[in-house]
């Protein structure tokens, strides 16, 4: 993808905070980023890093209480997405963006029919009529793969096994042609046969069909064959953000090079054991003033506690880090930086 | 469906006759003479040719037996000859009360309308007005809405019906003289005005009885969206750009309406057992104080047959429950 092209959803200082009890969570925290027309962009980072409630938070679908955008904005087709009115919020969703979640088995309706729940989006956004709907569903359904199609919409979501139903989903998310397509883990809940299957149709119909595509996952290996440009999140932030060739060959931040290492080689010696990260991504309760990888990263050094590292380009065009390593000045000892 | 139904039919005629015996059984154990309030004054001769007229020192099974098949035969057949004008049951001995000296159904059926007015009426009013509250209490969560809904049932929980069915005659028909306190049953509606004094005397015991459904249902709706409003189908359907109205009352209400349907369902009979006190209270005749009566005055058939209906009540609703539950689930298959 040409680096001169309009992004197509621009997201700028997103902030989004849980109100809990055990007082506020800050989920995410002033995240940045953009998604070309036709590009994926792969998201990836521990469980709990904030993916999911970053993207939920571009369509403002997160119940509200506990959660609560504080701040920034999501342009999209000109309008800011966290300030237009719920009519217009709407029209956006599942027209213009669709969102594939990670659950199938319970995101969709159990009580009501495949067709029916596919034609509501047809009717809603396009305005079809009952028949032109049934026409339409059953052309979606073929088109992400599912036989049998006609008959199968009087079929209930139980009829489905996983991998189905997780096709299914993906016929909702593009029933209206969307620009842009969410993906949260859309794999993760499925065995690795199936995985490959939905893997090879989403490369297919963005072929077919040209939307961008945001992917998320906690797989890296994923995103390898798939990706344009990779964002790994880590405690509410981007700490790296690349072309996906630049991301594996030369990773800046250590918690990017410490996920690379859970990646079981495609390629190489098999041999080498698969690396764990000691420990676990925090519970952001403050808003973070130093790196929040400081506990779990084998570099850190004083200025890591003291402030918090912003993304800062490196030599490869569109590679960024949120590192202080990478601010060679203020690094103490000079080997750390091979490490 | 048809077949499970039909099988859950067949099966419940073995239960019914097994209560219809326990029932029979527990109500020879308790202790009272039918004759107690007959007047002394009768000479035992006389007394012995009542009781043995009435079959009291007949052995408990033919006793029973007679019952049986007076419940099952004999009245059926009166039923079919009263609908289809034939005489099948002519010259059979039908289950007769011994206080009223009369054939118990024919008493059953002068009390059930009132029965079914006002406590029937109850229900369904009960209902309609659970069911909103607890949709609107579930999406508005700890609004004040919600809080007074809360507030609200926790009083009609936790306040017994024959302490506010007489705090309502206290105010409402004593203090502010609006409604009648006692419910006339010889009131015939034939105009206007007849029919608003119907209405203004079902007022305060329809309310007693509403308010405990409503209490107990509308808590029951509120946590059952509530639960369905966590679910991952939700987040769905708003992210396809649904309506906060579609979400809620096409995909929200479907799903949580199934537990809700079958407590309706079951709560029917159990309604009928809190009539028996309110109809109490306001002197309402119907079935409740039938029974209240029967009981007291030894009338052993009366009781016996009110409580074996009561029985094939509770077994039926619950029949009803299942059939419904697999009506809305479509995840339930019975075959
Ligand atoms: N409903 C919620 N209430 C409070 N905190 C939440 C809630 N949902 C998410 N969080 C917080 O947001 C963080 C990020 O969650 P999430 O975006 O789901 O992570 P990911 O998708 O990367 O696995 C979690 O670690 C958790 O602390
Ligand atoms: S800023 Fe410091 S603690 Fe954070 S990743 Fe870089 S070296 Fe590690
Ligand atoms: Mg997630």
């Amino acid at each position: 993808m040409p680096d001169t092209a309009m992004p197509i959803l621009d997201v700028k200082g997103l902030k989004t905070v849980f109100r809990t009890r055990g007082g506020e969570v800050h989920a995410v925290n002033s995240v940045d980023f953009d998604l070309r027309p036709g590009e994926l962009l792969g998201v990836v980072g521990e469980s709990g890093s904030g993916k999911s409630v970053t993207m939920m938070s571009l369509l403002r679908l997160l119940p509200s209480p506990p959660a609560e955008m504080r701040d920034g904005a999501v342009m999209f087709d000109g309008q800011d997405l966290l300030k237009i009115s719920p009519e217009e919020l709407r029209k956006v969703r599942g027209s213009k963006i669709g969102f594939i979640f990670q659950d199938p088995m319970t995101s969709l309706n159990p009580v009501y029919t495949i067709g029916f729940q596919l034609a509501e989006p047809l009717r809603a956004h396009l305005g079809l009529s009952k028949a032109q709907a049934r026409t339409r569903s059953i052309e979606l359904l073929q088109l992400v793969g599912i036989p049998d199609a006609e008959r199968r919409l009087k079929d209930y979501p139980h009829q489905f096994s996983g991998g189905m139903r997780q096709r299914v989903m993906i016929a909702i998310a593009l029933a209206c042609d969307p620009q842009v397509l969410i993906a949260d883990e859309p794999t993760t809940a499925l065995d690795v046969t199936i995985q490959a299957q939905i893997i090879e149709l989403v490369k297919e119909l963005r072929q077919k069909l040209g939307m961008a595509i945001i992917w998320i996952t906690h797989d890296l290996g994923v995103i390898a064959g798939i990706a344009d440009r990779v964002m790994v999140m880590y405690a509410g932030q981007v700490v790296e953000e690349g072309p996906v060739g630049e991301i594996f060959r030369d990773p800046q931040h250590p918690y990017t090079q410490a996920l690379l290492k859970t990646v079981p080689a495609v390629r190489g010696p098999r041999a080498e054991r698969l690396q764990v990260i000691e420990g676990q991504p925090p519970i952001m309760y403050e808003a973070p003033a130093a790196c929040s990888f400081r506990n779990r990263c084998q570099f850190a050094f004083d200025r890591c506690s003291q402030e918090n590292p912003t993304l800062t380009g490196i030599s490869a065009p569109g590679h960024r880090a949120a590192c202080f390593l990478l601010d060679k000045a203020s690094t103490p000892e000079p080997e750390a930086v091979d490490g | 469906m048809l077949t499970f139904t039909f099988r859950r039919l067949l099966l419940a005629i073995p239960t019914l006759v097994l209560i219809s015996l326990i029932i029979f059984l527990l109500l020879d154990l308790a202790p009272g003479d039918p004759l107690a309030d007959q007047p002394l004054s009768i000479p035992p001769e006389v007394r012995q040719k009542m009781r043995d007229a009435l079959g009291l020192d007949s052995p408990a099974y033919v006793r029973y037996l007679l019952w049986a098949k007076q419940f099952f035969w004999v009245e059926p057949l009166v039923f079919v000859d009263w609908v289809a004008g034939t005489s099948f049951s002519e010259g059979m001995q039908r289950i007769l009360s011994w206080q009223f000296r009369a054939p118990v159904f024919d008493i059953i059926i002068q009390r059930l309308p009132q029965t079914l007015w006002v406590v029937g009426l109850a229900y369904v009013i009960g209902v309609l007005i659970a069911l909103p509250i607890g949709i609107i209490s579930a999406y508005k969560q700890y609004s004040w809405f919600d809080q007074i809904g809360t507030f609200v049932s926790m009083i009609g929980f936790s306040v017994p019906p024959f302490f506010s069915g007489v705090l309502m005659i206290v105010f409402f028909a004593i203090m502010l003289p609006w409604f009648p306190s006692i419910y006339d049953t010889t009131l015939v509606v034939n105009d206007f005005e007849s029919f608003g004094q119907q209405i203004r005397q079902m007022t305060l015991p329809v309310m007693v009885l509403a308010l405990q459904t409503t209490a107990q249902l509308s808590r029951f709706m509120r946590a059952s969206m509530l639960d369905n409003l966590n679910h991952d189908y939700v987040r769905t359907a708003r992210a396809k750009g649904m309506t906060e109205k579609v979400v809620l009352l096409v995909h929200v209400l479907r799903n949580s309406m199934i537990p809700v349907v079958t407590v309706i369902a079951l709560g029917i009979p159990s309604i009928f057992g809190g009539a028996i006190i309110t109809e109490q209270i306001f002197k309402v005749n119907g079935l409740g104080q039938l029974l209240i009566t029967a009981i007291y005055a030894n009338d052993l058939p009366m009781v016996q047959t009110l409580a074996f209906i009561f029985a094939v009540l509770i077994v039926l609703c619950n029949l009803i429950a299942d059939v419904l539950y697999g009506l809305l689930d479509p995840r339930i298959r019975y075959d």
